[in-house]
């Protein structure tokens, strides 16, 4: 055992000089990073800026060529990926629902692999179906017969079945219109906000990000060039970048609003 | 976990068949040649065995000299009718044997011995259209000399050994160009059409006089004789010691005319085989006995039994070792296309030929068949299945990985499903070859509907070869509907779903 399992830490993730480049192009430059421990850390940044590929180096779909990257104070290996996994939720743009299984069978498949038990799954899948607002007799349809919001959601209640202790969310409402968007941008606040989950979010999109986030990182060119409150970045920008980046999106308005009402 | 059990059960089911059986009981095997005359010589010795109590089958029309022989030697068979010419000159090619004696002894090295003729010498002959060869005015082999535009159709077994063409062409220095190889049987429809004007005949053939043909003097002495005789394994006598006595009642039975009337009867009058070697035996022996013809519906259902048998046990085999040859090479892309590439040039061998390789290694009726159709059948199921999982979209195997499921978990939850559709069209695909491809299986004597279909061809019956083509082509329409069905029970209704909205 290292040391590292006698201290506990504060942030779920960390990050200490972590580079990654495909090829030539480098996604990732040299970034440290903590993620505290049940708030919700949002990656911001325009398109192709490395926001992806910080999530996948977190969940350990890719390996850093430099630095670390610790999970709950260890450092993720080839040993203990598919455990750590366990405590880990994920989910992708389009939700990366398996198109085979109903929803039902997609929310509870990693819990029927580890062999719980038939009443504990159930139970912890109507509490997820409440959570999310989710409709009960959709559970037993395939995903292409679910709306996209619906998609979104069971993909949600996926990554949450095993009660994990951090959520990884890579633009999960990126495909979807705004109204059904706003919707969804609501039950997701409420539900980090019950679960008091640690939440990475990966947006591009400001007014999201102030919404949902403690912490905002926002990223260029695979590094970091602040972090802070949406309240910091708005009024001590660490350059004009992030000034640029929040004026040329105008979804922030409403969230503003919102936030002094 | 229900279905993968049922599954391994379908998988293994058709093996639960191949315990073999106890050899001390086995009966006398007799075999013949591809053409009518062999098979009536086989009818007569196994039905003769029969007679007097030693249990004998007769697996008919296994192909040519090569196939026999080498089946006598491995022990598929034990005994067949041969010609002292084929033996002289090409079983035992090479050694320069004439004398009786020195025969004999160089088959007795090999455990095979040979019998006294049956009185009847069929050797090879020259034929025409009499019209044609009156109008040209040929009567012997030397004349063809001046025609060098006449077109020659040979079997292709004349056309290639050393007493056949090579010989003729040299012996008697003919020009002709244009010399081609065909089936027996064709050749007779295309001397009949003069598509083809002169070819290879046996001397007692039934059809020299149904087409209306003339045989050339062999002037010039090219061919040998080709006394017809039985060839068996010594080691009959541990089996069946009786056997050897019986089969010696034959010898000097069948002189040439009594032959060619026998042919006429079969080949022309129709009359089956069997029937036929019971009158001759009835008019030699004074022994009756009841010649039991199968109904056709007994007959179609045997053959059904028989072509299931080759298909299922084949595609089983090749559906159990393809789908994880299709995997590693998803998976492994250098052993990808390594075995990408050796299944595919598997394909490529012409399918007679690659049944011909086979009798070598697993000798004559279903395993070398069986083994045949199982090389056919892995390509699209490889293919497939590499395809299949070459083609689940990233974000699916991402999202299994990001799941925490280990790499054989995630095949079995979440590729395989995903590929199955796939999958099942190659398996599909492979059933649909392997049924078609089945009725070859004949030519080696493994039965199923090519057995008709081959008889059919030899007797110019076409009722005979509708008899096999029909079932084989109901049975390539209900595999298809079957693994139609299928997809309901293997493809998820969601993927299912998928594929109609686009
Ligand atoms: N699998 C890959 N192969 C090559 N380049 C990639 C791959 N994935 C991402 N990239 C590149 O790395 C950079 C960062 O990508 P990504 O992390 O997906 O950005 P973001 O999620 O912020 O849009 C981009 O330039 C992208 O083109
Ligand atoms: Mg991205």
């Amino acid at each position: 055992m290292s040391q590292q399992d006698y201290h506990v830490p504060d942030h779920i993730f960390k990050l200490s000089g972590v580079s990654k480049a495909y090829g030539e192009t480098h996604a990732v430059r040299s970034v440290n990073l903590s993620i505290p421990k049940g708030l919700t850390t949002v990656l911001i940044g325009p398109s192709g800026c490395g926001k992806s590929t910080t999530l996948r180096l977190m969940i350990g779909l890719l390996q850093p060529d430099e630095g670390t990257v610790l999970f709950e104070g260890n450092e993720i290996t080839r040993a203990n990926i598919l455990q750590l996994r366990q405590h880990m939720g994920y989910v992708i743009q389009n939700g990366g629902l398996f198109p085979h299984l109903t929803a039902r069978e997609n929310i509870t498949l990693m819990a029927h692999y580890l062999g719980w038990e038939k009443s504990r799954i159930n139970l912890r899948l109507q509490e997820l179906v409440d959570l999310s607002q989710f409709p009960n007799d959709g559970l037993e349809r395939y995903p292409v017969q679910l709306s996209g919001g619906q998609q979104q959601r069971v993909a949600l209640m996926r990554a949450l079945m095993l009660d994990p202790n951090v959520l990884l969310l890579d633009e999960p409402l990126g495909a979807l219109d705004p109204i059904i968007r706003s919707g969804l941008q609501n039950i997701l606040r409420e539900i980090f906000y019950k679960l008091r989950k640690s939440v990475v979010l990966v947006t591009h999109d400001i007014g999201e990000a102030g919404f949902l986030g403690d912490q905002i990182v926002l990223m260029r060119g695979g590094n970091i060039v602040q972090k802070g409150t949406i309240k910091e970045l708005i009024h001590s920008p660490a350059g004009p970048f992030v000034t640029n980046f929040i004026n040329s999106q105008n979804s922030l308005q409403e969230v503003l609003q919102e936030e002094y009402e | 976990m229900n279905k993968n059990a049922f599954l391994f059960f379908l998988c293994i089911y058709p093996f639960l068949w191949c315990i073999p059986a106890d050899s001390s009981e086995l009966p006398v095997r007799v075999g013949s040649k591809k053409f009518t005359e062999n098979v009536l010589v086989g009818e007569i010795t196994t039905l003769r065995l029969r007679q007097e109590g030693v249990p004998a089958i007769h697996r008919k029309q296994l192909g040519g000299t090569r196939v026999l022989w080498s089946a006598l030697l491995n022990g598929d068979i034990d005994v067949y009718p041969e010609y002292t010419g084929t033996i002289t000159h090409e079983i035992l090619a090479g050694k320069g044997l004439e004398e009786e004696n020195d025969i004999k002894k160089a088959l007795s090295q090999l455990g095979i011995r040979m019998k006294r003729p049956f009185g009847f010498n069929n050797t090879y002959a020259i034929g025409m259209k009499r019209k044609t060869a009156q109008r040209l005015g040929i009567t012997k082999i030397s004349d063809l000399k001046k025609f060098p535009e006449l077109k020659f159709g040979f079997t292709n077994e004349f056309m290639y050994r050393q007493d056949g063409w090579p010989n003729l062409q040299m012996h008697y220095q003919l020009p002709q160009k244009d010399v081609r190889g065909l089936d027996h049987d064709l050749a007779y429809r295309g001397i009949d059409e003069e598509s083809i004007h002169v070819m290879d005949l046996y001397s007692t053939d039934a059809e020299i006089e149904y087409y209306e043909l003339v045989t050339l003097k062999d002037d010039l002495h090219a061919f040998p004789d080709y006394n017809a005789v039985l060839l068996y394994r010594e080691d009959i006598a541990d089996r069946w010691p009786e056997a050897v006595k019986i089969m010696s009642q034959l010898e000097g039975k069948i002189p040439e005319s009594k032959m060619i009337q026998m042919n006429v009867q079969a080949k022309i009058n129709k009359v089956p085989e069997k029937q036929v070697a019971a009158s001759f035996l009835a008019k030699e022996f004074g022994v009756h006995s009841d010649v039991y013809i199968e109904s056709i519906t007994k007959r179609i259902f045997q053959r059904t039994c028989e072509h299931l048998f080759l298909v299922i046990i084949s595609l089983s085999g090749a559906i159990i070792l393809s789908i994880p040859l299709g995997i590693a090479a998803a998976k492994a892309q250098r052993i990808g296309q390594g075995i990408l590439g050796v299944v595919g040039i598997i394909q490529t061998i012409p399918s007679l030929a690659l049944l011909v390789f086979m009798i070598p290694l697993l000798g004559i009726g279903g395993p070398p068949a069986i083994m045949a159709l199982f090389l056919y059948s892995l390509l699209p199921i490889v293919r497939n299945t590499y395809t299949g999982i070459r083609s689940i979209p990233s974000d699916m195997i991402e999202t299994a990985q990001a799941l925490g499921l280990s790499p054989f978990a995630r095949l079995r939850l979440v590729e395989l499903p995903l590929a199955s559709r796939s999958i099942l069209a190659g398996i599909k695909t492979s059933a649909v070859i392997n049924v078609g491809f089945a009725t070859l299986g004949a030519l080696i004597g493994s039965g199923g509907y090519g057995q008709p279909i081959l008889t059919g061809i030899r007797l110019d019956d076409m009722g005979l070869i509708l008899q096999g083509a029909i079932p084989a082509a109901v049975m390539a329409i209900m595999v298809q509907g079957f693994f139609d069905l299928a997809e309901r029970y293997f493809v998820s209704k969601g993927l299912r779903i998928e594929a109609e909205k686009q």
